[in-house]
């Protein structure tokens, strides 16, 4: 059978393969600038994860929270403590040992899971056009541009709405009973950013600086 | 099986997201530097963001199959904005320890009593 490579299948590998070994990376170095930066690009592969998932809001964020904010936040701590003997601290190989054990069979229970599931295990397919020989180019083109890997998701109008607590997404669902259940995160909203609120002033207070201490 | 020319599925998205927090519990268990530490739960966090934006995805998933929804990319945003609420207040005790310890090590934060 003629399959062609998909694209998104193509992506999906490369920016997962980059997303897991700089993970590893930043498990097996041991200088904390290094970890830094590994941090960030595993972190950057995420976000092109999250866009090839259809959820371009969420991985516009991870790229301005998270790779902006975060981790600028995380390498001026980085900066603040590099004295030399903090750069590169060595573990023992005993803990490396026992960490590896722990880690690998809780690696191995985490797959099992993962290919458990049937319906999991293989993405929508590809529309039967895409299969065709040449000549029929045209029409392929028009079902690919009907296929969800491909077409541009926009969720952040419906993301907006949800914090607002609408559910714009649900429309359709007629039942009311089931729509009591489809409130939006109008409270959780207002919970997290009050938390972030005294969370920033906490941690302001936390690190000043207090020279009467130090006198 | 070739990955290339078969359509990604959730399983994917899992087996990444495993992978990543595998990698954040493994630093957490074995890193020294506290920085070190709170990256691997960044890690960790990040693993489990992208479970959830693979459960709600409508990419991944068959038509008509039930998923999480939307629901999965505001729980996601949730996440995000509590690491970074999270990385903010463990930096500014990071950095109170290492004024008053003038160390990073988290095996001496034993003296840390009272």
């Amino acid at each position: 059978m003629h399959s062609p490579i998909i694209w998104h299948s193509f992506f999906f590998l490369l920016f997962s393969i980059l997303a897991c070994a700089f993970a590893v990376a930043v498990v097996v170095t041991t200088n904390i600038v290094r970890m830094a930066f590994f941090l960030v690009v595993s972190l950057g592969s995420t976000a092109g994860l999250f866009f090839l998932a259809g959820a371009d809001m969420v991985g516009a964020m991870q790229l301005m929270i998270y790779v902006g904010g975060t981790l600028v936040l995380l390498i001026f701590g980085v900066m603040l403590t590099a004295q030399q003997p903090f750069v590169s601290m060595h573990t023992p190989s005993g803990e490396w040992i026992l960490a590896a054990i722990v880690g690998g069979s809780l690696l191995a229970v985490l797959l099992q899971v993962a290919w458990s599931v049937d319906a999991w295990t293989q993405g929508p397919p590809l529309p039967e056009a895409a299969y065709t020989r040449e000549g029929t180019q045209g029409n392929a083109s028009e079902a690919l541009a009907h296929d969800p890997r491909f077409a541009p998701s926009q969720t952040a109008t419906q993301l907006g709405f949800g914090l607002l607590g609408e559910r714009v997404d649900q429309l359709s669902v007629k039942d009311p009973e089931s729509r009591a259940g489809m409130s939006g995160y109008l409270l959780p909203f207002e919970i997290v950013s009050v938390h972030l609120l005294v969370v920033l002033v906490g941690a302001a207070y936390l690190a000043r600086a207090r020279y009467r201490a130090s006198e | 099986m070739n990955l290339l020319t078969q359509p990604v599925g959730v399983s994917h998205y899992l087996v990444v997201g495993a992978v990543l927090f595998v990698c954040g519990v493994v630093c957490m268990a074995t890193k020294r530097n506290a920085l070190g530490v709170l990256m691997g739960i960044e890690l960790v966090l990040n693993g489990a963001n992208l479970n959830f934006i693979a459960f709600g995805s409508h990419v991944l998933n068959r038509a008509g199959a039930r998923t999480l929804g939307l629901d999965g990319q505001l729980i996601a945003l949730f996440v995000i904005v509590l690491a970074a609420a999270e990385a903010a207040i463990a930096l500014a005790i990071t950095l109170n320890y290492y004024n008053n310890q003038a160390t990073v090590d988290v095996d001496h934060a034993d003296e840390l009593r009272g």
